[in-house]
C-alpha cells in the first residue's frame, strides 16, 4: 500500500522531516513530488511514531514545506534485473542512462543484497592473470578477491584500471567473463576514457556501467556501488558469469556518506567521517566472493584517491582493513615515467599464496616472489643510505643490490600500457633480475631452485 | 504483553510500553521476531539494539520481552561448529535459508535430535554440588565432553542413567530440600556473566605456540592474555590463525568479530585438513568458531566476543586448557561506538563511549589458570588473544590504551618489517612479555638449563644491533670494528634464521620449543666463538666465510624428527671456527691471522 504525505516539516541539505506518518518502515523507498510533477526517490534513515527522516538521493532544490507530496513505497530501493543489461549504461541509481529501452526485468532485486553465510563461501583460489607483471609476478589477484588501487590525484589509476579490464582472464577459461563499472564522482573525462577503453576492445557488450559524474547529485553516490554490486551479483550467481567490478572513486563515496551523517548531526569520528564508515564500507566490500556450487564470481577492483597521498586516512585505512590486499600507486615512481607506478613493497594481495605455486602457475613462483620482495626492499635501503652518505660509500654488496633495485624498477615494474605479459615472462625477467646477486644471500630461495634457475642458466650462456 | 515501537535508527529500536521487561532482556522485535536485547530502560520506554538487519521495521510493531538475559547454550555439540555473533549455528542455517542470509531465522544452537553417549561417572547416593562429574560424553576423538553440575545446583543423586541421550533428555536427578532436579546435557548461561570458579591461580606454564618469536622472546602463559595491535597488511590474522591451529590449548575458540568472511572460510576449508602436531588429529576437532564478519548485523558483533568467551568458560571449567583468541577487539568497539551513538550518549576519547576502557578491562579478566568448582584438584586455564585493529598503526587508539592496561603480552606489529616481508612481522623491540618471570621454572626445568641467559644474551644482540645500524648510517658500515660487524652478522641470522617464520612452509609453520632452543643456542654459541677467534686475531673474513657456518641458516625448515642432524650441524659450524683459532695458534697460522680484514 502506498501512502502519500503532504506533511513536510522541515528541509536540511538533503534531508526532509516529514510529520505524522504511520506504518513506514526503517530503509523504506521514498518517492518525493514537486509540485511541477518532478519526481525524486529518496529512503528512511530513521523514523519514529511522529515523524520519518527521508534523504533524498539527488539536490532538495525545489522541495518545499508545503505543496511537496511524500509517497512511501513501502519496499526498499530496486533494480530491475536480466541477461539484456549486458552492454547497458544506467545512472547511479540504476536508471537507463543510454536513451535505450527499459530494461525488461526477469527480477528485481533489493539493492542492499544480503550477507553471505560464511559457511557458503568457497574459498578464492585461481589465478587470474592481469599481464601485469607487479600484479601477477609480485601481488597475484584471484577470482573473488577485494583488491583496491589506492592512488592520488593526478595518478594513472583510471588507465591501470582499465588495462587490467582488458587483458585479466584466467588462462583456460576466457569465457563468461563481464566487467561492472561504477563511476563515484568522477569527472567526464575520465568516465569517457574507460568506456572508450572498453569499446576499443570490444568489451563494452560485456560491460555494464553506473554513472554518477562529479556533476550528478552527490547523495546518488551512496547507491550506486549497492545498484552496482547488486547487477554483478545477479549476473555472478544467477548467470554464471566471471565478474570484474570496478569501484571508483571511493573516496567521492565516503565523502557523500559524510555529508548526509553531517546533515543529521551525528557525532563525527576521524576527520568528520561517520563512526559507521567501516561497517559500511564493509557492506560493499563483501560482496565479492565466490559461492560453493555457483558457477561465477565477483572479483572487486575498488579505486580510491587518497587525500595527500596519505594511506592513514580513514578511507585507505578502513578500506585496507576489510579488503583481501592492496595495489598502492607512487607518485615518486609516476614522475619518473616509471608505468604503472606500483609500490610493491606496501602493496600486498592476502591471497596470494592461495593462487600462485604448482599447478595454478609455477613452482618457483612463492619463493621467487618473496626473494624479489626481500631483495627489492635491501636495495631500496641502499638507495637511501647512497642518498645520505654517497654511493662511493656503499659496500660491494649495497651497490649489487642498489643497481638490482634500478633494473628491477626499469624492467620488472615498468612495462607498456598495451603490454600484456604471461605470467611465464614476468617469472623469467624476475629470474634474471637476481642473477648479479651472490647466491648466498638469495635465503628465500631453495637450493634446487638456485640451481634449476640461476646456475643453469648462467653455464647456459657459459656455454654458449 | 508486548510493547509497541516508537523508533527505529539502524540497528537501535526504542519501544513504548515494556513495563515488564528488564534491563538486559533478550526481547522479539515485529512479527519477523528479529531478536534484541535491552540496552536503556526509561519508565517503560526501552532502547533495544537489534541483533538482525532493521530495514523494513515500523513504529507500531509488537515487542515482546522472554524475560530472560541473553545467553548461550552449553553442551555437547559445540565443538566443530560455526556460529554467528548470538549463537545461531550457521550451518544450520545455510541448509534452511541457502546461501545468503536470511532475518529472522530461529534455530537452536544445539542439535536437539542428536544422540549422544553418556557414560555415568558418579553413583547414586553420591551428594554432588557444582562442577561435580556426573559422566562424560566423547564428543570428537580430541575432546571428551565433561557432563558436569550446573553452577547453582545440588543435591543427593537419586539416579543416573547410561546410554545415548539427546541434550534435553535428563541423564541424572538430584534430591534437596527443595526438590528434586533433572540434570540435562544442556546447560544455558548468560553471556555477559562470567563462569564461577572456586580461586583464581598465578599462571606457570608457557601456551605453546611453535612461533618461534613468540615462545622464545615473548612468551604467553596459559591463563594469560595477549594483545596483537597493527596497522592493516602486517598480519594480525595470519598470527592469530598460527595461534589458533599450534597452541598447545585442548580447546580453541575463534571469534571472527567484524573481520572478512573470505577469512573465516579459510578456517572452515583449512582446519578440517590440518593435523594437530601433538594428536595428530584434524585441528577442527577441538575448535569452535564465533562468524560475525563485518557485514553481518552490527549489534551481534558486539554480543559475539561474549558468546565467545562464556563457551571458553565452559570448556575451562572441565579442567581444559582453553585459548580463546579475538579479531578483532577494536571491531567489536565500534560496535559499541556505533550503538552509543545512536543511544545519542555522550561521547568519550574519538566517539567511543566512556565506558570503554571498562569493557575491555572486564572482558580481558575473564582469563586466567583458575581451580574450578567440584571436586578432585582440578586446574583449568582460559587464555585471550585480541588482535587490535588501529587506525593507521596508531597506538595512542583509544582500543589499544585500553587494551595494553590490562594485558601482560605485547606483540607489536610492524609495517617496516611486514614491507620486507619478514613475517611474522612482530617488532622484537617494542613488544614485551611480563610473563617470564612466571614462566623462568618451566624454561629452565623442563627445556634447558640456561634458557632464561640466553633468551637475555640474543635480546642483546637485537637491541645492540639496532644502535649499530644507527651508527652505521651515518658512517657507513665499513668503518665500525670489526667486532661489531660480526655482530650485524649475527643478528641477521636471529632475524632471518630464527625470528622469520613461513607460516605456509610445512616444516617451518611450527617449531618446537626443543628446536627453537637449539636454533637460537647455536647462532649465539657460534657468535660467541666467533667473537673469541676475531680476538685472537683472525681475519672477519675468514671467521665468516666458514662454510659451515652459511649450513646453519637451513635448520629452521628441517623437520622435527631430524634435530640430531640439526644439533650435529650446529656441532660442525663451531668445530669450524675452532679449528680456525686452534690453526692460528699453530706455527704455520701467521698468514691466516695475520691477513688484513676485509
Amino acid at each position: 500500500m502506498v501512502k502519500e504525505y503532504l506533511t513536510v516539516s522541515e528541509v536540511s541539505g538533503p534531508l526532509l522531516v516529514v510529520n505524522g506518518v504511520t506504518g513506514v518502515g526503517y530503509e523504506e523507498l521514498v518517492e518525493v513530488e514537486l509540485a511541477s510533477g518532478e519526481t525524486r526517490p529518496g529512503k528512511v534513515l530513521e523514523v519514529s511514531d511522529k515523524a520519518a527522516l527521508v534523504q533524498l538521493f539527488g539536490r532538495s532544490t525545489g522541495v518545499s514545506a508545503f505543496s511537496t507530496k511524500v509517497r512511501f513505497l513501502g519496499r526498499g530501493l530496486r533494480l530491475a534485473l536480466s541477461q539484456d543489461v549486458l552492454g547497458r549504461v544506467f545512472d547511479g541509481l540504476g536508471r537507463v542512462h543510454d536513451g535505450g529501452p527499459d530494461v525488461v526485468p526477469e527480477e528485481f532485486r533489493d539493492i542492499n543484497g544480503r550477507p553471505i553465510n560464511p559457511c557458503a563461501r568457497d574459498y578464492p583460489s585461481e589465478f587470474i592473470e592481469t599481464g601485469i607483471s607487479s600484479i601477477d609476478g609480485l601481488n597475484t589477484l584471484v577470482r573473488g578477491q577485494k583488491l583496491p588501487i589506492f592512488s592520488g590525484a593526478g595518478l594513472p589509476h583510471g588507465r591501470l584500471a582499465a588495462q587490467i579490464a582488458r587483458q585479466a582472464r584466467v588462462p583456460g577459461q576466457e569465457r563468461d567473463f563481464a566487467v561492472v563499472f561504477a563511476a563515484m564522482g568522477i569527472t567526464f573525462e575520465e568516465a569517457d576514457f574507460f568506456i572508450g577503453d572498453l569499446r576499443a576492445a570490444g568489451a563494452l557488450e560485456r560491460a555494464v556501467l553506473f554513472i554518477n559524474l562529479a556533476s550528478d547529485p552527490a547523495i546518488e553516490r551512496i547507491a550506486a556501488p549497492r545498484v552496482a554490486l547488486t547487477a554483478a551479483e545477479y549476473l555472478a550467481f544467477e548467470r554464471g558469469m566471471h565478474v570484474l567490478v570496478i569501484l571508483s572513486d571511493m573516496t567521492s563515496y565516503c565523502e557523500a556518506l559524510r555529508e548526509v551523517s553531517a546533515s543529521r548531526k551525528e557525532i563525527p569520528g576521524r576527520r568528520g567521517y561517520p563512526g559507521y564508515l567501516y561497517t559500511d564500507l564493509s557492506t560493499l566490500y563483501e560482496r565479492a566472493g565466490r559461492i560453493t556450487g555457483r558457477e561465477g564470481s565477483i572479483t572487486q577492483i575498488p579505486i580510491l584517491t587518497m587525500p595527500d597521498d596519505d594511506k592513514t586516512h580513514p578511507v585507505p585505512d578502513l578500506t585496507g582493513y576489510i579488503t583481501e590486499g592492496q595495489i598502492i600507486l607512487q607518485r615518486d615512481l609516476h614522475r619518473r615515467g616509471i608505468y604503472p607506478p606500483v609500490a610493491v613493497l606496501p602493496s600486498l594481495s592476502r591471497l596470494r599464496d592461495k593462487g600462485i605455486g604448482p599447478r595454478k602457475t609455477r613452482a618457483d613462483h612463492p619463493n621467487l616472489a618473496n626473494q624479489l620482495f626481500a631483495a627489492y626492499a635491501l636495495g631500496k635501503e641502499a638507495e637511501e643510505l647512497a642518498l645520505i652518505l654517497g654511493e662511493s660509500a656503499l659496500s660491494d654488496l649495497d651497490r649489487i643490490y642498489l643497481r638490482f633495485t634500478q633494473a628491477f624498477e626499469g624492467r620488472f615494474l615498468s612495462q607498456g600500457e598495451d603490454e600484456n605479459r604471461s605470467i611465464g615472462e614476468t617469472l623469467d625477467i624476475g629470474w634474471e633480475l637476481l642473477r648479479p646477486i651472490p647466491e648466498e644471500e638469495l635465503r628465500r630461495l631453495s637450493p634446487e631452485e638456485i640451481e634449476k634457475y640461476l646456475r643453469g642458466a648462467q653455464e647456459e650462456e657459459e656455454g654458449g | 504483553m508486548a510493547g509497541r515501537i516508537v523508533k527505529v535508527a539502524g540497528p537501535l529500536v526504542v519501544a513504548d510500553g515494556m513495563e515488564d521487561a528488564r534491563m538486559n532482556d533478550v526481547v522479539l522485535v515485529s512479527d519477523e521476531e528479529l531478536v534484541g536485547e535491552i540496552i536503556e530502560l526509561k519508565g517503560a520506554r526501552a532502547s533495544i539494539q537489534v541483533y538482525e538487519e532493521t530495514a523494513g521495521i515500523a513504529p507500531g510493531q509488537p515487542v515482546v520481552t522472554t524475560g530472560r538475559p541473553l545467553s548461550v547454550e552449553l553442551g555437547p555439540g559445540l565443538i566443530e561448529s560455526i556460529y554467528d555473533g548470538i549463537q545461531r549455528p550457521l550451518n544450520v542455517i545455510l541448509q534452511k535459508t541457502g546461501d545468503f542470509i536470511e532475518r529472522g531465522t530461529a534455530v537452536p544452537a544445539l542439535d536437539r535430535e542428536r544422540k549422544w553417549p553418556f557414560e555415568p561417572a558418579a553413583r547414586v547416593g553420591d551428594r554432588v554440588g557444582a562442577g561435580d562429574l556426573l559422566g562424560t560424553v566423547r564428543e570428537t576423538v580430541l575432546v571428551q565432553t565433561r557432563i558436569q553440575v550446573p553452577p547453582g545446583v545440588e543435591g543427593e543423586l537419586v539416579s543416573i542413567s547410561d546410554g545415548e541421550f539427546t541434550v534435553t533428555e535428563p541423564v541424572a536427578v538430584l534430591k534437596a530440600p527443595a526438590g528434586e532436579t533433572a540434570v540435562t546435557m544442556i546447560q544455558t548461561w548468560p553471556v555477559r556473566r562470567p563462569r564461577p570458579y572456586r580461586r583464581r591461580l598465578s599462571p606457570n606454564e608457557p601456551l605453546k605456540t611453535g612461533q618461534r618469536v613468540i615462545d622464545s622472546l615473548f612468551p604467553l602463559a596459559k591463563g594469560g592474555t595477549a594483545c596483537i595491535p597493527g596497522p592493516f597488511g602486517s598480519g594480525k590474522t595470519v598470527v592469530q590463525h598460527q595461534l589458533a591451529k599450534w597452541a598447545d590449548a585442548s580447546i580453541i575458540v575463534y571469534v571472527g568479530c567484524g573481520e572478512r568472511g573470505n577469512e573465516m572460510t579459510d578456517v572452515l576449508r583449512e582446519f578440517p585438513r590440518l593435523k594437530d602436531p601433538r594428536s595428530g588429529e584434524p585441528l577442527i576437532r577441538r575448535t569452535v568458531l564465533i562468524a560475525n564478519t563485518s557485514n553481518m548485523p552490527v549489534a551481534a558483533r558486539e554480543a559475539s566476543i561474549y558468546t565467545g568467551m562464556t563457551i571458553a568458560e565452559y570448556f575451562r571449567d572441565m579442567g581444559l586448557h582453553v585459548a580463546l583468541m579475538a579479531d578483532s577487539t577494536s571491531r567489536w568497539a565500534e560496535a559499541l561506538r556505533e550503538i552509543s551513538g545512536r543511544q545519542e550518549e555522550m561521547p568519550g576519547e574519538e566517539g567511543y563511549p566512556a565506558y570503554l576502557a571498562t569493557r575491555v578491562a572486564e572482558f580481558y579478566e575473564r582469563s586466567g589458570r583458575v581451580e574450578t568448582l567440584g571436586g578432585g584438584e582440578r586446574e583449568g586455564t582460559l587464555s585471550v588473544i585480541g588482535a587490535v585493529s588501529p587506525p593507521g598503526g596508531d597506538l595512542s587508539d583509544p582500543v589499544v590504551q585500553a587494551s595494553l592496561k590490562v594485558v601482560k603480552v605485547f606483540w607489536g606489529l610492524d609495517d617496516k618489517l611486514a614491507y620486507r616481508r619478514h613475517f611474522p612481522a612482530i617488532n622484537w623491540l617494542s613488544s614485551y612479555s611480563l610473563y617470564l618471570d612466571n614462566l623462568q621454572d618451566y624454561f629452565e626445568e623442563k627445556i634447558a638449563s640456561g634458557w632464561t641467559a640466553l633468551r637475555t644474551r640474543a635480546m642483546t644482540i637485537l637491541q645492540k644491533e639496532d644502535d649499530l645500524l644507527e651508527i652505521a648510517r651515518l658512517v657507513g658500515r665499513d668503518s665500525l670494528e670489526p667486532s661489531d660487524r660480526l655482530l650485524l652478522e649475527t643478528a641477521k641470522m636471529i632475524r632471518e634464521d630464527f625470528l622469520h617464520q613461513n607460516a605456509f612452509h610445512a616444516e617451518d609453520q611450527y617449531t618446537s620449543l626443543e628446536k627453537q632452543h637449539l636454533i637460537l643456542k647455536g647462532v649465539v654459541d657460534l657468535h660467541e666463538s666467533s667473537a673469541a677467534a676475531l680476538e685472537r686475531g683472525i681475519s672477519l673474513k675468514t671467521v665468516l666465510s666458514v662454510p659451515e657456518r652459511r649450513r646453519m641458516s637451513g635448520i629452521a625448515s628441517l623437520a622435527e624428527e631430524r634435530l640430531g642432524e640439526m644439533a650435529r650441524t650446529v656441532e660442525e659450524a663451531l668445530r669450524a671456527v675452532e679449528n680456525l683459532v686452534e690453526a692460528a695458534a699453530g706455527p704455520v697460522a701467521g698468514s691466516t691471522g695475520g691477513e688484513a680484514d676485509g
